[in-house]
């Protein structure tokens, strides 16, 4: 062989290796967490792991529509993962313990089961001890029925309530608040001279005072954000998602392990006062904390921190309610 | 018309004769290539971010439609990486032939599959299959790398480029369309040939390889078969070939009558205005059908594509030349007429490449600074978004591309008519109705 062939040889060789071996390195040292739709994986991995104190770095990508990542209980802006595109970012965990991390746009109809976690380990810097949800402490059976027999002819306004509150303490207390339904403070009021419109109006302004005004636009902002895709922008279970639920809902359950025997049901309608004034705060935050079971609403009890539930359980009632003028 | 012999420029002459310019391009291509196989295969599966879909189906289907093949004929096919590997091995040698050739079957195509049926049908599986081959970069990736060993093992059983001759998919029709280009590969003096000894341009010699395209240079006439490999110019001694710039089309004046060139500009003339059609027209039902490969809609799509292209567009044709009277005979007349749908064919796909390309070329920065999708920002341009270039002179390009090529396909037509001794109003009208769906479809 003479000098030139063997050159060129060495120099087609050389490319082929290089042009085959560079990229698998950067490939391989490039882990990516890769975002599709649930039906064709969500995320994956699934399953991320991190330590206590150490910073975790995450490269994120989209294989088909836009999502987007937040972890819950986090204090962290959620990011959006575009297809085809790279995102980075850095988390660092102060406490060990499971985190769920989510995907924040609808990005399709079971865009609430993309879910992952993240196992943080190593030790505890300050454990604090876990209290028990308010619906478990009451006994509360949230799945048991809690219709109010009895709604108002007429939106209940606080405003109009304000003046006609009687000087009872206890039906200003918050724990009274939060165990009870609008309902219960209605039958409460009975032994008063007020009549029953007035009652309504009483009630309305008892959840209004106990919920302060940024509460209430946190609680818009985290239902616009998370909710309204299924139970609508106006509460009224009509959002975009809602008829697909209904209809697709069965075969789009089916196509998710396990979950054959699970039927989807339309999402609440928040306008509706028979369902909405039988209802106490602690029986919603059940509801939220733990989800549908197999009806289509996601477990928040993940992602939302107790603060965040209360605020969106304090926003869902202004469906009843009439707060301003 | 005169032309004007490129390979009296010395640089230019030099540049064909000596092997390391086109091996220096064959590398980078070949390099090219398998990044884009493996982009396509581990690279994010979204097709329009991916270096595979990016690069193949915009970037080089561009420049291949709309500068390579209606300016340089088979100028792709000269520095083409696909049967390289296959060739090199075959060969036993990148640059002159060693002294020890390996020894491969070396077996001679059979004379059945001696034509281009075999790339007319693996140009419609790919057609039919477009939709999703255009979006899918695993697929993309994978059908890459199927080409880049179908013609190793082809060499390795048969002589010569088996693969580029009588199988590649792409080959078929830039052999057809460069019979309209205005560069050709030809010898100088006819003469010089008859009493040239051992013809190593065809047999090849200690200094070079007989012609891997299977073509016997003294004889060329027209560009369909050679794929200017420039081997031919290494290999006479005689210094008889030349690479001439000459007038567009000038191999149309000499009409073929073989049918699997005919039904190729029919495949090819068709498959544009389905594209056009599916791809940009407004219809929802066709797109679905095109995109859900297996499914019942898609049999139907894919019994339309081809009904169109194997009896509309020929039916009517044939039913126009039903009307001429003339000495050939009916099947001759067909093949030698079926000339005039080259010129427009190929102003069909540039027409509609032009907004295809055009609409998507800005996806060629991002993917070029990202190209495996891991977030690198190689030219800081990963972040370029998406945007439809030029507008404003995407549709007049178009129309005048249309319409230029009615013109030139009709002069074609009186042309090619004139041999064949019949009148060329039926297939002018045939060609005039077929742009005005095109410019109905696309503007
Ligand atoms: S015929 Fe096909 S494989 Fe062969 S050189 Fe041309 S494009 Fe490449
Ligand atoms: S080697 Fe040159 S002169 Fe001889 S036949 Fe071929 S082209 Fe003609
Ligand atoms: S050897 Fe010559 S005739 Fe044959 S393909 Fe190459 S350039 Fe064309």
């Amino acid at each position: 062989m003479n000098r030139s062939e063997l050159i060129s040889r060495i120099l087609v060789y050389a490319g082929v290796v290089l042009v085959i071996g560079a990229p698998l390195v950067f490939w391989a040292r490039t882990p990516l967490i890769h975002a599709r739709m649930p039906e064709y994986g969500g995320w994956s991995p699934n399953i991320i792991h991190a330590n206590v104190g150490e910073p975790l770095h995450l490269k994120l990508t989209s294989d088909d529509v836009v999502h987007g990542f937040a972890v819950g209980q986090m204090d962290m802006q959620s990011v959006d993962i575009l297809p085809g595109k790279v995102t980075d970012i850095t988390l660092k965990f102060d406490k060990p313990g499971i985190y769920t991390f989510y995907c924040t746009r609808w990005c399709g109809l079971n865009h609430w089961r993309m879910r992952g976690t993240i196992e943080v380990s190593g030790s505890p810097s300050d454990s604090e001890p876990a209290s028990p949800p308010l619906y478990v402490s009451l006994n509360l059976d949230i799945d048991a029925p809690h219709d109010a027999p009895v709604v108002p002819a007429q939106k209940p306004s606080a405003i109009r309530g304000q003046g006609l509150i009687p000087n009872s303490p206890f039906l200003q207390s918050f724990d009274y608040y939060r165990s009870n339904s609008p309902y219960q403070a209605f039958l409460d009021l009975s032994n008063t001279s007020l009549t029953e419109p007035q009652r309504w109006d009483v009630v309305a302004f008892i959840w209004r005072s106990n919920t302060l005004s940024e509460s209430l636009a946190n609680g818009k902002q985290l239902y616009a954000q998370n909710c309204a895709a299924c139970h609508g922008e106006n509460g009224a279970g009509d959002g975009v998602f809602a008829d697909d639920l209904t209809t697709a809902g069965e075969s789009s359950m089916q196509t998710m392990e396990g979950a054959m025997d699970m039927i989807m049901q339309s999402p609440v309608d928040f306008t509706d006062p028979q369902r909405m004034l039988g209802a106490s705060p602690a029986l919603l935050q059940g509801k939220i904390l733990r989800g549908g079971m197999g009806t289509g609403m996601p477990m928040w009890g993940s992602i939302f921190t107790e603060e965040q539930i209360w605020d969106l359980i304090a926003y869902i009632y202004s469906f009843q309610f009439e707060y301003q003028n | 018309m005169t032309k004007i012999e490129l390979t009296r420029i010395p640089f230019i002459k030099n540049a064909f004769k000596s092997r390391y310019p086109q091996l220096a391009v064959f590398i980078v291509m070949l390099i090219g290539y398998i990044f884009a196989i493996l982009a396509g295969l581990i690279g994010t599966p979204v097709g329009s971010h991916n270096f595979s879909i990016v690069f193949v189906w915009i970037a080089w289907w561009a420049i291949l439609i709309l500068v390579a093949v209606p300016f340089f004929g088979r100028g792709w096919c000269a520095i083409c990486p696909i049967p390289l590997p296959g060739e090199w091995l075959q060969r036993g040698a990148i640059l002159t032939p060693p002294d020890k050739r390996p020894k491969w079957l070396n077996l001679r195509v059979p004379k059945m599959f001696r034509n281009i049926w075999l790339q007319n049908i693996s140009f419609l599986l790919l057609a039919l299959f477009s939709s999703v081959l255009l979006t899918t970069p695993n697929i993309t990736g994978i059908i890459l790398a199927a080409m880049l060993f179908t013609a190793i093992g082809l060499g390795a059983i048969f002589e010569r480029r088996a693969f580029c001759r009588y199988l590649c998919p792409v080959g078929g029709f830039i052999g057809l369309y460069s019979q309209a280009a205005p560069i050709e590969l030809r010898i100088k003096d006819k003469q010089v040939c008859v009493t040239c000894e051992g013809k190593p341009c065809y047999n090849g010699s200690s200094i070079g390889f007989g012609c891997p395209w299977d073509v016997f240079p003294g004889g060329l006439t027209k560009n369909t078969y050679c794929g200017l490999c420039m081997e031919c110019i290494r290999t006479c001694p005689h210094d008889n070939i030349a690479v001439n710039l000459r007038p567009f089309s000038a191999d149309l004046a000499k009409p073929s009558t073989r049918m699997d060139e005919a039904f190729k500009a029919f495949i090819m003339l068709g498959s544009a205005i389905i594209y056009a059609g599916v791809l940009l027209g407004p219809w929802g039902t066709f797109k679905d059908a095109a995109y859900n490969v297996g499914s019942s809609a898609w049999f139907m799509y894919a019994g339309i594509f081809l009904s169109i292209i194997f009896g509309i567009l020929p039916g009517f044709f044939t039913l126009g030349l039903l009307g001429t009277k003339g000495n050939a005979t009916l099947k001759h007349r067909f093949a030698s007429l079926s000339i005039t749908l080259i010129p427009l064919g190929l102003m069909f796909w540039v027409a509609f490449s032009l907004s295809f390309v055009l609409t998507n070329a800005s996806y060629i920065l991002a993917s070029l600074s990202d190209p495996l999708g891991l977030g690198w920002n190689l030219f800081g341009t990963a972040n370029t978004a998406w945007q439809p270039m030029l507008t404003s002179i995407l549709a007049p390009a178009q129309a005048l591309a249309l319409v230029g090529g009615l013109i030139w396909s009709a002069r074609t037509a009186q042309k090619a008519a004139n041999e064949v001794k019949v009148s060329p109003i039926p297939v002018i009208v045939y060609c005039f109705i077929a742009t005005s769906i095109m410019l109905w479809l696309l503007l």
